[in-house]
């Protein structure tokens, strides 16, 4: 009815005496204001024709105000006051509904859920909190034609922002019919919040009156006996709406009534009944407290408010980081069931420090929390407890505290697995969690014997006082555990990182195939396909991001180009291609798998810079001196064809090779010699040269087993490729950030806090050197100086424990930092342009170098330094995330290659030493692992630790770090779920503790490679 | 906590409007006896009123006399009582003098002022309440009160101010809407020419012409309500005459 999108509202502020003449047949009817509507007075249905637009003369009740108080951050009281129109165009969104004049409808006609409750077809309306709690249920597929109210959709906004965006992607879902009714602004829903009514109640209320109006609303003739059907948990709000004659469900007594699916029951998240409980079982934990007592503590410096972080290895104990003035961080050390007080890792909580005598030192124990979930008695525990606690001395005291409330509780679903439960019809289990930082959690479910063996997703809806363990429910299984595919999944889900194919949507940018470059394209690029450019890349490398060429100048100097694959070209700005990329932010390289940032079309096809093709590139072009001096520098948008694509190895052969001079040879020979002076200036200058092992399988073609592993080496044009690289980064950064100061898109490593260096410090002592950290250039040297006859290893040891110390290099926007300087490089610029297939970050880059060369046209996101700052968050998660899950995927690699080869004997290195264990590094694989001396079942042999050497005496024999220890691998599976690679010690030999030397066992199988 | 949603998926503002739907205006003219031309206009919760002295010979210092026009001079000022804490100056700051300027400048455009030479045109206005779009709100007070004073113009000047929000532009702001990019612009519709354009918000160039769409769309709305305002002013005070 309002056909033109401008309404305009006007009523009179005349007196009745000065009332404007009506249409004749208004006069003095009954209503006393005028509605007219397209020109026709609703009331009278006369048509008016003068009047073009249309004008609704509202009638006084179609404008509320709100006024509410809110305090000010000053701490003053504002009274604010806000319009609230009314209006009669907002639709119910019903097929059936022949009143409304809405163009497209959401909800269905037959909307089929069978349920024993309500056999006829119905909506659901859920209030607040069952949105809250059960969004898992909502999410399943079977619930379908539920009407979200606005009230709910704004309550939950404002009070869970992830089940918020949960809540939206379920809306957006065509399948789900899922339809926001505004009902705070329709003219017959709107109610105000009655005197003494708190807002709960209003909302409450509100929601009532909607239900009300729909049952009224889809009560006609063609609805076929349509209910609506409001599901609430709450007691009060469920009389109160069967009072006023409407249907009215418990959320639980709704999900069990469906006949379809009887699994969805797991899916309900337990609400905790505490009158039901409390009686039952003593209270565990000490009460939270409230959210005022908490604001003020916080504000009086009694209580402090800072992260939860579980320590990985010891269930017993965490730290909480707290967030003091600017920079500075204090970390807060939590110890013991009591003082963790159901905080789980992750969660923002309040801590309270307790008196200084109380303080204690970490513990270097690693525990395990194994025991079995029957067993209530809690003596165990405290043993565990007290043993925990070592006298230390005051130096090593940190400060320690107890959480007094959490703030803000960051659960995500978990996957993991059941336990299996000692009585077999049980349907209260326990389910371990893969990230051993989060605690068992108590499920109920009826399907237990057909999940025992698989992986499944948990989410945690409680932690009551009274239990040891959080309630939670279960939510989908991933497959059976063990299983390549099943663990593979498992990791991608804990890393978060998005793996599924990419949307039909997505797909639709991708460029039509066959793809060939137009002469259009011709026309604002460079032509330099006649130049002899190569690529080199790892072995089996298909997405190629970068070649390069060098050639001799009339005038003796070279020119060294860098073509980077141009793929902001492809990927245009702000659509669905685009925002799938910088959501994924970067390509992760799992053993035998990679998750592609953009479609393989473009990764391995018309992006990669393969040989003998025209393909579209991004160039960065120098002219140098013999020196390496850059006297020139220009980028441009070209078209190369590159003549091959090598890998390292064969660059390698080519350049050793004398006999062999063909252009592509000699182009690789000054790259490598300028390469090499470029890495001398750097290495003056201050840049790092650290050391970590990359390990390598060789994966069988057919089984995708690993059959072999090696560890990465590095050849002389590995480091040539990377020179170039990092001189095209930085020169691009340099460029950039010339042009968009307050935007560009940067990298920066910063320089460690002196205390990082502790552990590196004391290694070295062990073996009188001194290692000096005030500058990057000064730790370079020193590292460089620091050799052992006789212990060649000795400087790649301090090497990997020197990059261990190192902070994370990050992107940022330059309009909010001011420090650039990258640590590690000893650049004081640097940034991401040379890798676009598999780093959102370069896409950016390039296309704000492009706008900087006038090769292409800004857009509004790209200069908004808010929005940058933000992509900047994701990708420094993304890839923060990419390398966990990489870890992991080598480590499950590790495993099954372990499990194929039996029991195997090795050399190694002690990297660390700890209080009951010590961790060794086996350089050959590139494994770590853990030596525990202490023993579940028997008495452990005697150990002293020290914490100043750190060295560890076990009987009579003293472990220090770095020496060399002989220990047999082997796979310990008895923990399905956390397989882990044992070691035991053999030399030296302990008695009672070491282990005789075993048979290596027979290979499983022949390896056969593929390199 | 979230933050304010200024536009929801639906398609709704915060106070229920749609993007391109104007406040609830009131306006009425002739509100002073003693004042030239006066009139009180409500733009949802913006009040505003303006009075209108002239064209009167020049007072002050003389030296300011035009030989070819009348001089215009404007003052702005808001109640102490107009916004939500209480304001000590109620005219006479830096944004106050600002939005005096603005407005001199606006109406400079739009009165005929050479009608007038050797004279002087008093504009006075005074924002009651503020909710936002304070400048379009007396912009539009200020063209009733100048038609009630008589004093021929070339057109209506209609203002209103636009924002920028999810890629949407919102027509005619409230004050929670004001915090992001808006531009202001008052426009006289029949000729759809440019009085005044203010915006001091960064904004991508891309977006600018939307936003001047619906920037001249709202203010072609703005002139028809007044329109209709003068209409029934001079419908009722020629019933009172009695002509």
């Amino acid at each position: 009815m309002l056909c033109t999108f401008i309404l305009l509202v006007v009523s009179f502020l005349v007196n009745s005496a000065k009332r404007p003449s009506f249409p004749p047949s208004c006069v003095g009817a009954a209503h006393e204001f005028l509605a007219l509507v397209d020109g026709q007075c609703s009331y009278c249905r006369i048509r008016e024709t003068n009047r073009t637009y249309c004008i609704l003369y509202l009638r006084s009740n179609m404008l509320k105000s709100k006024t509410f108080v809110k305090k000010t951050r000053s701490g003053g009281v504002m009274k604010i006051v806000r319009e609230h129109y009314l209006r009669d165009d907002i639709w119910c969104g019903s097929e059936i509904c022949t009143e409304c004049k809405q163009e497209s409808t959401v909800l269905q006609k037959d909307s089929c859920i069978e349920s024993d409750l309500c056999s006829s077809p119905h909506y659901l309306v859920p209030d607040t909190n069952v949105v809250l709690h059960q969004i898992d249920v909502l999410e399943d597929p079977l619930i379908r034609n539920v009407i979200i109210l606005q009230t709910v959709l704004q309550e939950v906004r404002h009070r869970s922002a992830p089940v918020y965006k949960r809540l939206k992607d379920i809306i957006h879902e065509k399948e789900k019919h899922f339809y926001t009714f505004t009902n705070e602004h329709h003219r017959d829903t709107f109610i105000e919040r009655e005197p003494g009514e708190s807002a709960n109640d209003r909302n409450d209320r509100a929601i009532r009156v909607a239900v009300k109006w729909y049952s009224h609303h889809l009560d006609t003739a063609e609805s076929d006996g349509l209910k609506v059907v409001l599901i609430t948990n709450d007691q009060g709000n469920k009389e109160k709406a069967e009072e006023s004659g409407l249907l009215v469900y418990k959320c639980e007594d709704y999900i069990k009534s469906l006949l379809a699916n009887p699994e969805l029951v797991d899916r309900l998240a337990l609400t905790n009944d505490e009158t039901k409980d409390i009686s039952s079982s003593k209270v565990l934990f000490p009460e939270h407290l409230p959210l005022s007592r908490i604001q003020m503590g916080i504000k009086g410096g009694t209580f402090l408010q800072g992260t939860f972080r579980a320590s990985r290895d010891n269930y017993l104990e965490a730290t909480v980081f707290v967030q003091g003035e600017g920079e500075e961080t204090t970390e807060v050390i939590l110890q013991g069931l009591h003082n963790l007080n159901r905080a789980i890792h992750q969660d923002v909580v309040a801590v309270q420090l307790l008196p200084r005598e109380e303080w204690v030192a970490p513990s270097s124990v690693v525990l395990l929390d194994e025991r079995e979930a029957k067993d209530e008695d809690d003596t165990e525990e405290e043993e565990k407890e007290k043993a925990m606690k070592i006298i230390a001395d005051d130096a090593a005291r940190k400060p320690t505290g107890k959480v007094v409330a959490i703030i803000k509780r960051n659960w995500r679903p978990f996957c993991g697995m059941l336990n299996s439960s000692l009585i077999k019809e049980s349907t209260r289990h326990l389910f371990t969690p893969a990230d051993r930082r989060v605690p068992r959690i108590r499920i109920e479910t009826r399907q237990a014997a057909a999940l025992l063996s698989q992986r499944i997703m948990v989410a945690i809806d409680g932690w009551p006082r009274h239990s040891r363990y959080p309630h939670g429910h279960f939510v989908r299984s991933l497959g059976a555990a063990g299983d390549k595919e099943t663990e593979t999944e498992v990791l991608l889900l804990e890393h978060d990182v998005p793996h599924q194919d990419f949307s039909q949507a997505v797909l639709s940018f991708l460029p039509k195939m066959p793809w060939s470059i137009t002469p259009e394209d011709m026309a604002v690029r460079e032509d330099l396909r006649a130049l002899t450019v190569c690529s080199v890349d790892p072995p089996g490398c298909t997405d190629i991001d970068d070649a390069l060429h060098c050639k001799t100048l009339e005038n003796g100097n070279f020119e060294v180009g860098v073509h980077i694959a141009d793929v902001s070209h492809f990927i245009r700005p702000g659509n669905a291609l685009d925002l799938e990329a910088a959501n994924r932010g970067t390509t992760v390289y799992l053993c035998g798998r990679r998750i592609d940032m953009v479609p393989e079309l473009l990764s391995s096809n018309l992006c990669s810079l393969r040989s003998n093709v025209e393909r579209l590139a991004f160039s960065s072009i120098w002219e140098m001196d013999d020196k390496a001096n850059i006297v020139k520098t220009r980028f441009t948008k070209s078209v190369i064809n590159s003549k091959a694509s090598l890998t390292y190895a064969e660059a390698q052969l080519r350049i050793d090779d004398t006999n062999m001079n063909d252009d592509i040879t000699n182009s690789l020979r000054g790259l490598n010699k300028l390469a090499k002076i470029l890495k001398r200036r750097r290495i003056e200058k201050g840049a790092l040269t650290l050391s970590s092992l990359e390990v390598r399988f060789h994966i069988d073609s057919e089984t995708h087993d690993p059959i072999d592993l090696q560890t990465k080496e590095l050849m002389e044009t590995n480091s040539m490729v990377e020179e170039f690289m990092l001189l095209a980064n930085i020169s691009v950064a340099q460029k950039i950030y010339d042009e968009f100061s307050e935007c560009a898109l940067l990298r920066k490593h910063p320089a460690p806090p002196p205390s990082n260096y502790d552990i590196l410090n004391k290694a070295a002592q062990s073996k009188g050197l001194a290692i000096h950290t005030d500058s990057a250039k000064a730790l370079a040297d020193s590292l460089d100086m620091a050799k052992v006859d006789g212990f060649p290893y000795f400087n790649t040891l301090l090497r990997i424990l020197a990059t261990r110390c190192m902070m994370q290099a990050v992107y940022f926007c330059s309009g909010m930092d001011s420090n650039f300087h990258h640590y590690g490089l000893a650049s004081p610029i640097y940034t991401h342009f040379t890798s676009p297939i598999r780093r959102y970050s370069d896409i950016m880059v390039h296309r704000m170098l492009a706008v900087s060369i006038g090769a292409d046209c800004t857009y509004p996101d790209l200069t908004d330094k808010h929005k940058q700052s933000a992509l900047c968050n994701n990708l420094n998660y993304r890839h923060k995330m990419s390398q966990y899950a990489q870890r992991a995927s080598v480590a499950f690699h590790t495993q099954l290659f372990f499990k194929s080869r039996g029991i195997v004997n090795e050399e190694g290195f002690i990297l660390f030493v700890r209080k009951n264990a010590i961790i060794v590094l086996i350089p050959k694989f590139g494994l770590e692992g853990t030596v525990f001396f202490d023993n579940k079942d028997k008495t452990g042999p005697k150990l002293v630790f020290d914490e100043e050497g750190p060295s560890l005496m076990v009987e009579q024999h003293i472990f220090k770090i770095f020496d060399k220890v002989k220990v047999t691998i082997s796979l310990d599976d008895s923990n399905v779920q956390h397989q882990k690679i044992r070691m035991s010690l053999v030399e030296p030999e302990i008695p009672g503790v070491s282990v005789p030397v075993p048979e290596v066992g027979p290979m499983a199988k022949k390896p056969k490679l593929d390199v | 906590m979230a933050g304010l949603e200024l536009l929801s998926d639906q398609g709704y503002r915060l106070d229920g409007r749609k993007a391109t739907e104007l406040r609830k205006v009131q306006a009425r003219m002739g509100v002073f006896a003693q004042a030239d031309g006066s009139a009180y206009i409500e733009q949802g919760n913006t009040k505003a009123l303006a009075v209108v002295y002239g064209p009167h010979e020049m007072r002050g210092s003389r030296n300011r006399t035009l030989h070819d026009r009348a001089v215009i001079n404007c003052q702005y000022s808001m109640a102490t009582f107009s916004t939500a804490e209480r304001k000590r100056r109620p005219h006479g700051d830096r944004k106050s003098t600002e939005m005096s300027l603005h407005l001199k400048q606006t109406f400079e455009a739009a009165v005929m002022t050479q009608l007038y030479p050797r004279s002087q045109i008093d504009i006075y206005v005074k924002v009651l309440q503020a909710d936002g779009g304070n400048y379009s709100v007396c912009v539009n007070a200020a063209t009733l009160a100048i038609i009630d004073a008589g004093i021929p113009m070339r057109d209506y000047v209609c203002a209103c101010t636009v924002g920028f929000v999810d890629e949407t532009p919102l027509a005619d702001l409230c004050f929670a809407e004001e915090s992001g990019s808006s531009l202001a612009l008052a426009l006289l519709p029949r000729g759809g020419q440019i009085a005044l354009l203010q915006m001091d918000a960064q904004l991508h160039q891309d977006h600018l012409e939307a936003l001047m769409d619906a920037a001249m769309t709202a203010c072609k709305g703005v002139s028809k309500v007044l329109d209709e305002v003068v209409r029934r002013h001079l419908q009722e005070v020629s019933v009172l005459t009695g002509e």
